[in-house]
């Protein structure tokens, strides 16, 4: 069996499931309640400075977008860091970290951005035994208008000052929890870099609104009749998330600095793609707030079952494969020229292929063939472009298939070629460069 | 044929009070809203749809379970009364797993279709029950007047079309509630708490349309009353009388038609009143056959037996429902033509001759055998019994459906739809829509 277990910047963990800073980890008896289940570690809900707590809307947090069924796709939030003070926070972090030694506790922290405010915070944390901590960049919301959260994050020089301060005045690695609220995901990551971060983690939640209400006109969640933006998550933005952690992997600045993967982790395969684009453990929130802390198992067992049938011994076996794929536009292989080809035995004549492609794309799809219902693709006009595969409602009925060389592409007439070549090459491109010999 | 409602051990109040109530409730409870939005989800939104070329009435299926995924169940309501005024009923009677979702992809697929009658009936249920106003309007009066003969579904659907265009429509029905099969001919349990006169009431807030009760053809008027009296005429009076067994001892008291049986059933409120046999045969092939055994079941019969004097392929009721009258307990016979009903004063038993087909023809084997009754209702077909004077009819059962191409004047004012029309399925969903291409065909002449 796989060995899952993570040394991610000298944190250890069984697995790299962590649970993510968020209302699920706000406190001892939630926390213990995940290590119970088996999650690897915790991020504790964001702590903010000593005296009064954040106060939070009484109202409703969330809000939510459904797929079939009413299956959760997307949840927002409104909910600040956590509402309880910091002395209690602490001591139970203290209680925790020595009833779970094995498991992983990061303090997530959100203070002013000011070099007492830091300076005064970090001993208290290290006190507590906690493993690392992680500054808190990305909350889009509430704290951000206060100053802190994404109004720092969306900075690259307060992160990179904050980071230093917190390598100059505490032991702990630390983390960096970036905002996907910015334009070019990479600013930060190199602040963050450049301040001396162990590790960034991202990506925290979008500024968004999920819903308004067309009766009453008021934004969802609503707050007496009002809304105001959230921060979105859950299974909709981990394409968003997988890009951004790819930017960071493969940037010259930044590659090689370790990340922890976030944004819709819902099981062991979104999981395993977080690490495939080099991340080294994974945080998880929304599908824990949807289904409970038990979805670890399934977690586990699927990736323990991947690794095992890939041959994979370690995490670190097949961490960061992926982000050598990950390239831009420009260098992908023109030559590579591909066909949808629709299995008939599979195809349920539902059509929409055909409907796809000749309402929206390129008229390439039949819809009857002598009188009868068929949907069968002309090579003449496809272009390859999969939104067929996309829309058929039938796993691997419609599959792309690559044209070998020497072949003619019945739609421009020219043999495919075997060699490599980009637009950086191509004719058409007025910079195009010669391509090398 | 004798109809005696009590005979040997014919009789009421087998059953409990409960369960009555549980026997003829609804046989598919309607989806709630959040049944019919999963369910909604499961269409594929296809591409010409094979469901709407299924449907007889051309129902934009797809558009409808997509509104009503779409959170708007009365816009879906709409996009089915627009083909099918009756398409209420229709959620509930018609045979889907023949028509629009046996060719449902996923039917094709997992053997799973959309659940599209039970989805339209969550939508037309839905708007019925918002009491919203009528969803179309009449257009101006045109003056024109337009004799419709039967208040079943194909002259309901006709006249509504007709009322919309802005004709007056004046229904003549023999019987003393309007609905046709809708009131007297369906199984109790597909059509629950009167759902047949509130649809008709529905329907009339089109306005324009009157329905005089009482009227029978050839004892009231004759067709050639109306076409001197209005503009046009539609002839949709389905097939009212059953054909009789004509073997030794089908007079016996005991033996009587199946339709009469599930009339009476739909127009007794109490159902514990009503006789049934300890030991009933049906006989027959059809969904009247199918109604009449299971609800003679549902009414506390200890054994149903179905006889049919063909194959299973050949029997006119769908699997789905063989299976529904299986699984209730029924016992299905295929291959089995009657000989003789036996008893002294009342029936006691039935004789039948095992069947086989050569070159599609029916032949005794020689072999029989016996089945004790105490009761048997025979539903082995219907005919149209109606004086329709000169106007032209295939045979002496049913009238040419292009009537009124073909016949001379004043006939060629005729049109004829439904049961009472030559060929075609003998569906509640054809009916409608014949009554519907005739109104535009009415129209269309009468604009011309």
């Amino acid at each position: 069996m796989a060995d899952l277990s993570t040394n991610f910047i000298g944190i250890k963990s069984p697995n790299p499931f962590w649970l993510a800073s968020a209302p699920p980890t706000d406190k001892a008896y939630n926390v213990e309640r995940a290590y119970e289940a088996g999650w690897g570690g915790v991020v504790w809900k964001t702590l903010g400075e000593a005296g009064p707590p954040v106060v939070n809307v009484n109202g409703p947090r969330y809000g939510a977008i459904w797929g079939p069924d009413r299956r959760l796709l997307g949840l927002n939030n409104i909910e600040l860091i956590t509402d309880r003070d910091l002395e209690t926070n602490l001591r139970e972090m203290t209680e925790v970290k020595k009833r779970w030694p094995d498991r992983a506790l990061i303090a997530s922290i959100m203070v002013p951005c000011e070099e007492k405010s830091w300076r005064d915070i970090l001993p208290r944390i290290e006190d507590t035994g906690a493993d690392g901590i992680e500054l808190n960049f990305g909350c889009p919301h509430g704290m951000s208008e206060r100053g802190m959260g994404a109004a720092v994050g969306q900075v690259p020089e307060y992160i990179q000052m904050v980071t230093e301060w917190c390598k100059q005045y505490g032991k702990l690695p630390v983390i960096v929890k970036l905002t996907p609220n910015i334009t070019d995901i990479r600013y930060p990551a190199r602040a963050a870099n450049k301040g001396g971060a162990d590790a960034v983690s991202l990506i925290n939640t979008i500024s968004s609104i999920v819903s308004v209400d067309l009766d009453s006109f008021s934004p969802n969640p609503s707050i007496d009749g009002r809304g105001s933006h959230g921060g979105y998550c859950g299974p909709a933005v981990k394409p968003i998330a997988l890009n951004m952690v790819a930017e960071i992997a493969r940037d010259a600045e930044t590659r090689g600095l370790p990340i922890s993967g976030i944004g819709g982790v819902n099981t062991w395969r979104d999981a395993a793609e977080f690490i495939a684009l080099g991340c080294g453990t994974v945080q998880v929130c929304t599908a824990a707030m949807t289904y409970g802390f038990k979805i670890v198992q399934e977690m586990i067992e699927g990736l323990s079952n991947y690794m095992d049938e890939k041959g994979f011994e370690t995490i670190e076996d097949f961490r960061g494969m992926a982000v050598p794929n990950v390239t831009d536009w420009q260098y992908l292989n023109l030559n590579y020229i591909t066909k949808a080809k629709i299995d008939q035995d599979l195809c349920i004549k539902c059509g929409r292929c055909h409907i796809a492609c000749e309402d929206t794309s390129h008229q390439a799809i039949t819809s009857l063939v002598d009188g009868v219902r068929h949907f069968e693709v002309m090579d003449d006009e496809c272009v390859g472009c999969n939104l067929c595969v996309n829309v058929c409602p039938v796993e691997n009925c419609i599959s792309m298939v690559p044209m070998a060389t020497g072949e003619t592409d019945p739609r421009t007439g020219k043999t495919v070629q075997s060699d490599y070549a980009n637009w950086t090459m191509h004719p058409n491109n007025p910079m195009a460069t010669e391509a090398a010999e | 044929m004798t109809s005696t409602l009590e005979s040997g051990d014919v009789r009421a109040g087998r059953l409990s009070s409960a369960e009555y109530a549980e026997n003829f409730s609804d046989l598919h409870p309607p989806l709630d809203r959040h049944e019919a939005l999963v369910e909604a989800d499961r269409c594929y939104f296809c591409y010409d749809a094979p469901c709407m070329n299924a449907c007889p009435t051309s129902i934009d299926i797809p558009l409808f379970i997509r509104q009503i995924q779409a959170g708007n169940p009365v816009g879906a309501a709409k996009t089915i009364f627009d083909q099918n005024i009756l398409g209420g009923m229709c959620a509930r009677v018609c045979p889907t797993e023949t028509l629009c979702e046996e060719v449902c992809v996923r039917e094709v697929a997992e053997g799973k279709p959309v659940k599209i009658g039970e989805l339209q009936r969550h939508a037309t249920d839905t708007y019925m029950a918002r009491n919203l106003p009528h969803p179309f309007t009449r257009a101006a009066s045109t003056g024109r007047k337009i004799a419709v003969v039967g208040a079943g579904p194909a002259g309901l659907s006709c006249a509504h079309r007709l009322a919309r265009y802005g004709h007056d429509v004046v229904i003549l029905e023999a019987r003393e509630k309007p609905g046709g099969l809708n009131e007297y001919g369906i199984a109790s349990y597909k059509s629950t708490n009167d759902f047949a006169q509130r649809e008709v009431e529905w329907l009339m807030q089109i306005g324009g349309i009157e329905i005089r009760l009482g009227q029978k053809l050839g004892d009231d008027f004759e067709i050639e009353d109306l076409v001197k009296d209005y503009d046009a005429v539609f002839v949709g009076i389905g097939l009212p009388s059953a054909y009789a067994l004509d073997i030794p001892g089908s007079d016996l008291p005991g033996v009587e038609s199946a339709i009469d049986f599930i009339s009476r059933l739909r127009q007794t409120e109490d159902k514990s009143t009503l006789p049934v046999g300890q030991d009933v045969v049906v006989v027959g092939g059809g969904m009247t056959a199918v109604d009449a055994a299971m609800q003679s079941k549902l009414l506390g019969a200890r054994t149903v037996s179905l006889v049919y004097r063909r194959g299973r392929e050949q029997m006119p009721a769908s699997r789905y429902e063989q299976d529904l009258a299986a699984a209730n307990g029924i016992h299905l016979i295929f291959n089995a033509m009657p000989s003789r009903i036996n008893g002294a004063n009342a029936v006691e038993s039935m004789t039948f001759d095992y069947t086989t087909s050569e070159g599609g023809k029916l032949r005794a084997t020689g072999e029989t055998f016996e089945v004790p009754a105490d009761q048997i209702l025979v539903a082995i077909g219907q005919w149209m019994d109606a004086d329709t004077g000169n106007l032209q009819a295939s045979g002496s059962k049913t009238l040419e459906r292009s009537a009124a191409n073909k016949s001379p004047a004043p006939y060629n004012k005729v049109w004829v739809g439904g049961d009472c029309a030559y060929g075609g399925e003998d569906l509640t969903v054809t009916a409608v829509e014949d009554g519907k291409i005739a109104a535009e065909s009415i129209h269309a002449s009468l604009a011309g």
